[in-house]
């Protein structure tokens, strides 16, 4: 196959016509691959979705993948190209987490979820943008500047998972792995227009994810179709010997649930998450869905969440609690940028002070203080009992319906620059995902519509811990006939 | 609410991380800010509630005692910014007075 228009219409492939198109033949990975590749040589200076790509080891593992095939390999996922957010770890290729510190480290081991990938055939184009260590809303905290929305140059593409939706959006791959610790697969696939699914935590293996928040830690699939979501979820979900946080619990054919009929389908309307403060378009889309699932059958059903105003400030003690201690570990000896201190002491702190950016420092200076003696049951332990309360809110909603529905995020993507000086404002943008994360629950992000200045809007569907089928099954419904995936970014 | 600078000065030593003047000063405001907001939790009634310090059922997730292979010595110090004979060089960390 040759010619510009056909390479470029190849970049429009998600991941299951990709593997389609491979195995009928009508075109081989190494046309695949090299159109992503094309793509991302031709856009990617526009938009600084990849800190790096691996041009050559894609297009030598498109040819074996080619080869393979040839001689009957059938694996679900052969030959694809995928993009990788960089805080997950990939041998043999730098991986920085969007920070200094970890600047020209190459890891002798790959993650989990990227090794599973890869044994399904998948091939990487490249590590993916990302606010230092998964720390923002935005992707503007990455120390090698900021990702911005295909939509909108001018606006943010989210975060902190902002370089693999805005590679998504761009047709520079046809899907990513991204990372959700308190809404960050979710809110950058609301605000590119494509769909993202953060899984239950427990389900997806957090061995070699650069880890942030352990306990919130999500690896999570960033897709242009709810299908996509469904086949990679598959594929790198399941217990892993080297995450004890892994459940022992079938992964099940996620795909089959995606029959497209949802009659009677329990959808509960969280009365808190309609407050004061969001965008009307949003409301109004997010609205009209309502009623879209509605008709297809659904039953609505307006519940309580008493304890969403809560969710955020317990969000942020533990998450930034447990970033102090997971960050203690870059200390400038076994590996990343290392200072000159005359003592042991000087050396931490000189590479720590030079390493990391502002946003780090901050989360891990308001960790510190909240584990801190004196201050240890006034914040954290408070934070983990209240914890506990935002649990049980669910666990009632959840005994009278199936999922939960409300927009991703308050509003569509807002300008770059916009809230980089006022971290609480950043902080509010994490309003609707965040609970998600502190429950251990499941949620998708799908498009619901645009603004008055054609930027996408995404619903949430949440679903309870292990309940990914009854979520992609309803996001699958809605998708298939409000067809919002029609529309893609003019580049 | 503020912090005073001392007591980011203090937060900072506790996270060993060095941060300039005007980093102290911009914290002092930044930190008390988040802190105000956080501060909501501490109205909430806990008093009956166990604390949630991570979601799934189990206690004590055990591993086989059986070796595996890992990392090579040289794969495990290949990052290290300093590294002797298979080992991470650092800065010594008691002086040679012996005190």
């Amino acid at each position: 196959m040759t010619g510009r228009n056909v390479t470029e219409q190849l970049t429009t492939l998600g991941v299951v016509d990709c593997s389609e198109g491979l195995a009928s033949g009508r075109f081989s990975s190494v046309d695949l691959t090299q159109a992503f590749l094309q793509r991302i040589d031709r856009v990617d200076g526009r938009i600084h979705a990849f800190l790096r790509t691996t041009p050559a080891q894609a297009l030598e593992a498109a040819a074996e993948a080619d080869r393979a095939r040839a001689d009957g390999d059938r694996r679900p996922l052969l030959g694809i190209p995928l993009a990788i957010k960089d805080v997950l770890m990939t041998t043999g290729i730098e991986t920085t987490a969007g920070s200094r510190i970890l600047e020209g480290f190459v890891p002798p081991y790959s993650a989990t979820a990227v090794e599973r990938l890869n044994s399904a055939g998948a091939i990487i184009l490249g590590k993916t943008n990302t606010d230092e260590f998964a720390m923002g809303s935005s992707t503007e905290n990455s120390a090698y500047g900021p990702t911005l929305n295909p939509w909108n140059l001018d606006r943010v593409p989210g975060g902190s998972s902002g370089g693999s939706a805005a590679a998504v959006a761009a047709n520079e791959a046809p899907a990513a792995l991204g990372t959700d610790t308190g809404g960050s697969v979710r809110q950058p696939a609301a605000f590119c227009g494509i769909v993202g699914l953060k899984p239950s935590y427990g389900r997806v293996s957090r061995y070699g994810l650069i880890a942030y928040g352990s306990s919130l830690d999500q690896v999570g699939p960033i897709t242009r179709s709810v299908a996509d979501a469904a086949l990679l979820l598959e594929v790198i979900a399941g217990a892993d010997p080297r995450d004890s946080t892994t459940m022992p619990v079938d992964v099940p054919a996620f795909s089959s649930a995606l029959t497209g009929d949802i009659a009677g389908l329990r959808i509960g309307i969280p009365q808190e998450y309609f407050v004061e403060g969001i965008q009307p378009e949003v409301e109004e889309a997010v609205r009209s869905a309502i009623e879209h699932f509605a008709s297809l059958g659904a039953e609505i059903v307006p519940v309580r969440l008493p304890n969403t105003e809560l969710a955020l400030p317990v969000y942020y003690l533990v998450v930034t609690a447990e970033a102090s201690a997971n960050l203690a570990r870059y200390d400038g000896i076994r590996f990343g940028l290392s200072a000159d201190g005359e003592t042991v002491f000087d050396h931490f702190r000189q590479t720590r002070g030079a390493g990391f950016g502002p946003e780090v420092k901050r989360r891990i200076m308001l960790g510190t203080y909240a584990l801190s003696a004196g201050y240890y049951d006034a914040y954290y332990l408070k934070a983990q009992q209240v914890r506990t309360m935002i649990r049980q809110d669910f666990d009632r909603a959840f005994s009278q319906v199936d999922v939960l529905l409300s927009p991703t995020s308050p509003t569509t993507a807002f300008r770059i620059g916009e809230k980089v000086d006022d971290p609480l404002a950043m902080i509010l943008t994490d309003i609707f995902t965040t609970s998600a994360n502190l429950a251990g629950l499941c949620g998708i992000s799908v498009p619901c519509g645009f603004d008055g200045s054609d930027l996408p809007i995404g619903l949430q569907l949440l679903g309870p811990p292990f309940g990914e089928e009854t979520i992609l099954a309803a996001a699958y419904a809605y998708e298939q006939s409000a067809n919002w995936r029609l529309r893609s970014p003019k580049l | 609410m503020n912090l005073t600078k001392d007591e980011v000065a203090h937060v900072a030593e506790l996270a060993k991380l060095q941060l300039s003047d005007t980093e102290l000063e911009e914290f002092s405001g930044q930190l008390g800010q988040i802190l105000a907001y956080a501060q909501q939790v501490q109205s909430v009634d806990t008093s009956a509630v166990p604390p949630t310090p991570q979601v799934l059922p189990l206690t004590n997730v055990l591993a086989a005692d059986e070796a595996s292979v890992s990392l090579s010595n040289d794969q495990a110090v290949d990052n290290a910014p300093d590294s002797d004979e298979g080992y991470f060089r650092v800065v010594a960390v008691f002086d040679d007075t012996g005190a």
